[in-house]
């Protein structure tokens, strides 16, 4: 069974002003067939979290570990990771010129799973993906989230999710920025990611609402770069009534 | 794309429409057009039409000092039944007749050529193979001349290939007969230490349509003056380019329509991707929409990808109206980086950093390698890039 393993999990990033710590080590552990939700007030490092563990090379780890059923993720580049099953839904995915959704699938499918998929199927696969998600056919001729609107780059992200079946998929704010049709829809697609029992699933999000949709078997609260508490999906309704506020009240918040 | 607001440091994109300016292109030359080398004043680098060009590694092109040599370049002409191939002497008619030089070099390789070379498609003939024109440097210093001309209603494509290593200066005319189809495909695969400088002048006569793509991979320094200008109306000219500029090449494209006639088309686009330390990339598109030139349609396009730091681009698009009673006008220049958060973002989907690039570089030039229409020539492109890209990591 898949484990994501998170060891006293230190991270900084060069600004201005120097060198900055934002994670402050962070424990955690995800196991396949589990959702953890990540919830804390903007700045706490949340996201910092989930981009560490894809391996963005804004961050630099300064200690701790990361292993993947025993394997260090630290070591792998992030290319690697993503081969390992690390998968990360992007909040802001940037616009890639020149290439199209379907070739970029393919690709990337192809990488994932170390053969290209059969075009016969996998024309099937996406077809069929796209269409729970209620994406237009005529996506995947456009290029990789040039010109999308925020929801059109969400369901691009959870489609790629149910493509590419990582062994943990860490969704960062996927949320953000979606009406309530398109939080519904994309909340489906992640539930039916969810419900082959198969992923380990990171949920980072400011908002509650998203937790009407997934049902998360663990709620962290995070603050000043570790988390501060854990608890089952009754914390959700404590942080949706009560807010942040007592995390962060005089707190080593930035 | 990412357009101007990510530009690399140091590079330009700059574009001017003048409307009776008093900078023209005209003005802006060092001396009017010429076949005699002694009307050009040797350069300086400071000139407008120079200022982009490194003149210390043109291994005296522009100054004189460089004496053809007997292994300049050899040229081997494959053509089907029907086409003439000749190799004529100085005083040939039909030679200088698609335009004049407008530049130093291009007047230095007009005075010095010995022998050139003419291809011939008679009236009304068409071809459907491609008439293949092979230029293989053999390590010295070439000037040289090559004329295709179509008769009426003729139509053919031409592919002409350089490879192996030179310094070469040269002219090429583009005769193009009344409804005459032309196609070129120019290849510039050159060895790393090739030079090599031409004036390319098409003339397109009445309802004729003259369709030309170039394709620079190779040489230390190229620096093509690809020329349109029309000999009557209906007439139609398509100017593709694609080029990539590695570590330390300078690859510069100066494209010059000449709208003097009413009712005629063009359409420039250019695609450049670089990468490496010191690559250069220049593109200069020059489009003139003369007075007497009523009801043109002209757009011109330059997109340059930008896949490493170190490398520059500088794109100049410029459109100069005397008319208003055109058809259409217009031009873009956009220069785009393939930046580490695209390529985080594919490699998180666990392609490769090298497949990465690929996928980008193969989306960027697809359109226009789809557009040759030669499957050989074509495959050779998409190949090349692969080999450029694969060098890269």
């Amino acid at each position: 069974m898949a484990t994501l393993e998170i060891r006293d999990l230190h991270v900084s990033v060069d600004t201005e002003n120097g060198t900055k710590e934002i994670l402050k080590g962070v424990d955690l552990t995800v196991k396949q067939g589990e959702t953890h939700a990540i919830m804390g007030p903007n700045g706490s490092g949340k996201s910092t979290l989930a981009y560490s563990l894809a391996g963005h090379p804004k961050y630099t780890i300064t200690s701790g570990t990361v292993t993947l059923d025993g394997e260090d993720v630290l070591e792998m580049s992030v290319d690697e990771r993503a081969r390992a099953g690390v998968f990360l839904a992007m909040q802001y995915p940037v616009e890639v010129p020149g290439v199209s959704v379907s070739n970029f699938l393919r690709t990337s499918a192809t990488a994932i799973r170390g053969e290209a998929p059969k075009l016969r199927t996998w024309v099937k696969e996406v077809k069929s993906a796209m269409e729970q998600l209620q994406m237009d056919p005529a996506f995947a001729e456009r290029n990789v989230n040039e010109g999308f609107s925020g929801g059109e780059k969400k369901r691009h992200e959870i489609l790629q999710l149910e493509l590419l079946k990582p062994k943990i998929a860490i969704l960062d704010e996927t949320d953000s920025g979606l009406d309530v049709d398109a939080l519904r829809q994309v909340s489906e697609g992640i539930n039916r990611v969810r419900e082959n029992g198969e992923v380990g699933t990171l949920l980072v999000t400011h908002y509650t609402r998203i937790l009407r949709y997934i049902k998360p078997d663990y709620v962290h609260v995070f603050a000043g770069g570790r988390i501060v508490e854990s608890g089952g999906a009754e914390l959700a309704d404590k942080l949706e009534a009560e807010g942040y506020e007592s995390y962060t009240k005089g707190g080593a918040s930035e | 794309m990412a357009e101007a607001q990510n530009i690399p440091v140091g590079s330009t994109t700059a574009g001017s429409i003048a409307v009776a300016a008093e900078s023209t292109v005209a003005t802006r030359m060092s001396a009017p057009p010429s076949f005699d080398v002694a009307d050009f004043p040797v350069p300086h680098g400071r000139e407008e039409e120079w200022r982009f060009t490194p003149l210390e590694r043109l291994r005296g092109l522009h100054d004189g000092t460089a004496v053809a040599t007997g292994d300049g370049v050899k040229i081997v002409v494959e053509a089907p039944e029907g086409v003439v191939v000749e190799t004529v002497g100085r005083d040939d008619a039909r030679l200088g007749k698609a335009g004049t030089p407008v530049d130093r070099i291009a007047a230095q390789a007009y005075s010095s050529f010995a022998k050139a070379s003419v291809v011939t498609v008679p009236k009304e003939t068409v071809l459907t193979e491609p008439i293949r024109i092979a230029v293989h440097g053999e390590g010295g210093v070439a000037y040289g001349h090559q004329v295709v001309e179509l008769g009426a209603f003729a139509e053919a494509v031409v592919v002409i290939d350089h490879t192996g290593d030179a310094v070469l200066a040269a002219n090429v005319d583009y005769l193009l007969g009344d409804g005459a189809k032309l196609t070129v495909v120019s290849v510039q695969d050159w060895d790393d230490k090739a030079v090599h400088v031409a004036q390319h002048n098409a003339l397109i006569g009445r309802d004729a349509t003259f369709k030309s793509f170039v394709v620079t991979f190779g040489g230390d320094l190229v620096r093509l003056h690809p020329r349109v200008a029309y000999a009557g109306t209906g007439g139609e000219a398509e100017l593709f380019g694609l080029y990539f500029t590695d570590q330390g090449q300078h690859q510069e494209h100066r494209l010059l329509v000449d709208h003097n006639t009413p009712h005629c088309k063009s359409n420039a686009v250019y695609k450049g991707a670089l990468q490496g330390e010191d690559a250069h990339a220049v593109w200069i598109g020059d489009v003139l929409i003369q007075a007497a030139a009523e009801g043109t349609d002209t757009y011109e396009m330059n997109r340059n990808l930008v896949l490493t730091d170190g490398a520059r681009v500088d794109s100049v698009p410029n459109l100069e109206i005397e008319t208003g009673e055109i058809a259409g006008a217009g031009h873009a220049s956009a220069t785009g980086r393939f930046d580490d958060e695209q390529l985080f973002y594919l490699m998180s989907r666990g392609i490769p950093p090298t497949e990465a690039r690929r996928l980008v570089v193969r989306g960027f030039f697809a359109e226009l390698v789809q557009q040759i229409g030669l499957p050989d020539v074509e495959e050779r492109l998409l190949a090349k890039i692969e080999t450029e890209l694969e060098a890269s990591v």
